[in-house]
C-alpha cells in the first residue's frame, strides 16, 4: 500500500494532498501545470520537507512528521525521473546507469544491469556521453538509471513532456513494459489525459494544491472535476474490458465489458504486438462523449458497429446547447454529449431503456498485460 | 638560458614561479570552500563576507602588504606567537612573499570558481541524492569533477596574476634578493640603479611572454570546460 498525505504551505501557495493507492500499480497525478503535481513528488522524494505528514511505502515510513521521522532524500531508495532527465554529463550512458546501483549494494538486487539495458534497448548506447543522446534515449538512460537504484518507489514527473509526439510514442512502450513486468510501485505526473490513461491503474486529480477527485481511470473519467481540466470535447467515459476474439481478418476485436461488447480495431490497440496476441488481454478504451450516439430503438441498417443496451442514469447540463447524459450499461457507465434539443425530442428522463452506438473506429484501446488492475476485474 | 638571462634574473625567475605556486596550490582548497559557501549556501552575514573576500582588487596593494605587515610581523602579538610557538616567520621570508601573493590573488580564485560552480545545475546534484549519493559523495562524483577544467582555468589565471604582484610583496617582506625578489621587484630594482636598462628590457619582455602564455592557457582550459560539458 502506498499511503501519502502532505501538507506544505509556501508564499503565495499551498498544497494538501493527501491518496491511498494499492501496490504494485501506477498513481498518476493529473492537472494543470502549477497545480503542485511536481512539489507533491519533490516531497515524496524528500527533495523538500513538508510542513506536516507522512509518506509510507509498503509499510515503510519514509517521512512523519508527528512520528519525527524524516528520511534523508538520498537514503530514501525512491527512484526519480526528472522531466529533463538530469544525465551526468561527464559519465557515460554506463556510468549514469552504474551510479545509482554502485549506491545501493546493501540492498536485494531484485533488477540486473543486463536486464534494463534489454528492457529499454541500451544495448548499444552504453559507451556514449549524454550530449551524443536523442531526447528519447536521454529519458530511457534517466529511467535504467533510477531502476538500478533498486527503488521501492519510482517518481516519474512528465517524463514525456519535453518530447515530441514521435519520441513519445518510442519511449511509451517501454513505460508500459515496466509497468507490466516490474512491479515497482510509480507515481507519474502528467497534464495529458490520454498518458493517464495509458498508464495508470489510480488516478489523483489535482487541482490549485488540493486532491479535486482521486479513483480509478473509469471512476475519474466520469468526475466533473476532470471537465473542467481537459475541456469538454476529450470527456468520456474509461471502460475497462478483456478481449475475448477477434475476427476472421484479425482487424476487429470484440471487447467484452461487464455490460456489454465493444467492437474495436486490432489497429488501435496499443500495447498489443499482434492480432493473435491480443485475445486474452485486458484493454481500456475510452468512449468520448461527443461519440457516443443514443437511440431509443434498436438500430437497423447503420454502419456503427457497437451497440449496447443500456439505462439513462442521469442527465445534465453541459457547455452551451448540449446536455451530458450518464447511461447505465450494467456495471459500467457511458457519457454521451447530445444537444438539449436531442434531450426533448427524444424525451430522455431518468431510468429510461436505449441504446448506446459507438463507431468501432473511434475508439482507441490501450492493452495492459500482467499486471494490470481494472475495477471491473 | 645563461647567455640569455644573469644569474640574478634566473633567481628572481625561479623565485616569482615558486612563490605564485605556492600561493596558488595553498589558496585553492580555500577559495573552493569560500566558492562553495558563497554559491550553494545562504548564512547571516553572506554579503559581507563576500565583500571582504573581494577587498583585495580594491585596496591599494601597499594597504595589504601594511596590514599583514600589522598582524604577521615579529612585533605584533600574533606574528611573535606564531614565531615563539612553531618557529614561523613570515614578515621578510619567501613564505610570508606566497602569503602576500595569496591575499591578493584570492579574489580572482574565488571568483573564476564561483563562475564553474554556478555553471554546475545543482538539478544534477538533486538526482544523485536521489539516487543515493550524501554530500560529500555528491560533491567529490559530480559537482567537483564538473567544476574542475574550471577551476584549473582560475588558478592558472590567478598564476600570472601572481607573478606580478608587486606592492604587497614589498612592504610586508621586502625586497631581498634571493628571498623575496620577485620578477617585479628585481625590474623595479633594475630600473632604479643607473646601468640597469638592459636588464629591466629583459625581466619587462620576460613577464609580459609569462603573463600571455597564462592567459592563454587558462583559455585554452576554460574551452576544455565547455567542450567536456557538452555545450
Amino acid at each position: 500500500m502506498l499511503r501519502v498525505d502532505l501538507d506544505k504551505r509556501r508564499t503565495g501557495f499551498s498544497l494538501k494532498v493527501a491518496f491511498e493507492a494499492p501496490t504494485p500499480g501506477v498513481v498518476a497525478l493529473f492537472g494543470r501545470s502549477g497545480c503542485g503535481k511536481s512539489t507533491t513528488i519533490d516531497l515524496i522524494a524528500g527533495l523538500l520537507e513538508p510542513d506536516t505528514g507522512r509518506v509510507e511505502v509498503d509499510g515503510t515510513r519514509l517521512v512523519d512528521t508527528a512520528g519525527g521521522v524524516s528520511v534523508k532524500a538520498e537514503a530514501r531508495r525512491v527512484g526519480y525521473v526528472f522531466q529533463d532527465s538530469r544525465l551526468f554529463p561527464h559519465r557515460s550512458v554506463e556510468g549514469n546507469l552504474r551510479y545509482g546501483q554502485k549506491r545501493a549494494r546493501g540492498v536485494e538486487q531484485r533488477i540486473s544491469f543486463d536486464d534494463i539495458v534489454s528492457l529499454l534497448g541500451l544495448g548499444c548506447l552504453l559507451q556514449r556521453r549524454p550530449n551524443q543522446l536523442s531526447g528519447g534515449e536521454r529519458q530511457r538512460v534517466a529511467l535504467g538509471r533510477a531502476l538500478l537504484s533498486q527503488p521501492r518507489l519510482l517518481l516519474l514527473d512528465e517524463p514525456l513532456a519535453s518530447l515530441d509526439a514521435a519520441r513519445r510514442e518510442e519511449v511509451f512502450p517501454y513505460l508500459e513494459a515496466l509497468r507490466d513486468r516490474l512491479s515497482i510501485p510509480m507515481i507519474f505526473v502528467s497534464h495529458q489525459f490520454d498518458e493517464v490513461l495509458r498508464l495508470a491503474t489510480h488516478v489523483v486529480v489535482l487541482s490549485e494544491g488540493k486532491v479535486a477527485a482521486q479513483g480509478s481511470p473509469a471512476e475519474i473519467s466520469l468526475a466533473p472535476a476532470l471537465r473542467s481540466i481537459v475541456g469538454p470535447d476529450a470527456v468520456g467515459a474509461v471502460v475497462d474490458g478483456v478481449i475475448t476474439a477477434v475476427d476472421d481478418e484479425k482487424k476487429l476485436a470484440e471487447l467484452r465489458l461487464a455490460g456489454g461488447t465493444l467492437r474495436v480495431s486490432v489497429r488501435d490497440i496499443s500495447g498489443a504486438r499482434d492480432a493473435a496476441d491480443v485475445v486474452g488481454s485486458r484493454v481500456r478504451v475510452q468512449l468520448l462523449a461527443r461519440d457516443v450516439i443514443l437511440a431509443t430503438e434498436a438500430p437497423r441498417g447503420l454502419s456503427v458497429r457497437n451497440a449496447i443496451e443500456g439505462v439513462v442514469d442521469e442527465i445534465t447540463a453541459d457547455d452551451g446547447d448540449a446536455a451530458l447524459v450518464r447511461v447505465d450499461i450494467g456495471g459500467a457507465t457511458v457519457l454521451s454529449r447530445v444537444t438539449s434539443a436531442a434531450v426533448d425530442a427524444l424525451q430522455l428522463r431518468r431510468g429510461m431503456p436505449l441504446w448506446v452506438l459507438v463507431k468501432a473506429v473511434s475508439l482507441r484501446g490501450h492493452a495492459f498485460t500482467a499486471r494490470a488492475s481494472s475495477p471491473a476485474s | 638560458m645563461p647567455s640569455l638571462l644573469s644569474p640574478a634574473e634566473i633567481d628572481a625567475l625561479r623565485l616569482s614561479l615558486e612563490i605564485a605556486a605556492r600561493s596558488v596550490l595553498w589558496s585553492l582548497p580555500l577559495a573552493v570552500f569560500v566558492a562553495w559557501a558563497l554559491t550553494r549556501t545562504s548564512f547571516p552575514g553572506r554579503t559581507l563576507v563576500d565583500a571582504f573576500v573581494h577587498l583585495p582588487l580594491v585596496l591599494p596593494p601597499v594597504a595589504v602588504g601594511y596590514v599583514l605587515l600589522l598582524v604577521f610581523g615579529l612585533n605584533a602579538p600574533f606574528g611573535r606567537w606564531l614565531y615563539d610557538s612553531f618557529g614561523m616567520q613570515l614578515a621578510f621570508t619567501k613564505a610570508g612573499a606566497a602569503l602576500a601573493t595569496a591575499v591578493m590573488t584570492f579574489p580572482l580564485l574565488v571568483r573564476a570558481i564561483r563562475i564553474a560552480l554556478e555553471g554546475v545545475d545543482s538539478g544534477l546534484e538533486a538526482a544523485a541524492r536521489t539516487l543515493g549519493a550524501g554530500p560529500f559523495d555528491r560533491f567529490a562524483t559530480i559537482t567537483l569533477p564538473l567544476m574542475l577544467p574550471g577551476i584549473l582555468a582560475g588558478a592558472v589565471t590567478a598564476f600570472a596574476a601572481a607573478l606580478g604582484e608587486f606592492g604587497a610583496i614589498i612592504t610586508f617582506v621586502s625586497n631581498i634578493p634571493g628571498e623575496t625578489r620577485t620578477l617585479p621587484l628585481a625590474l623595479y630594482t633594475a630600473i632604479q640603479s643607473p646601468d640597469g636598462d638592459a636588464m629591466a628590457l629583459r625581466l619587462a619582455g620576460l613577464s609580459f611572454i609569462l603573463g600571455l602564455g597564462g592567459l592563454v592557457l587558462s583559455e585554452i582550459l576554460a574551452r576544455g570546460v565547455r567542450r567536456r560539458l557538452g555545450r
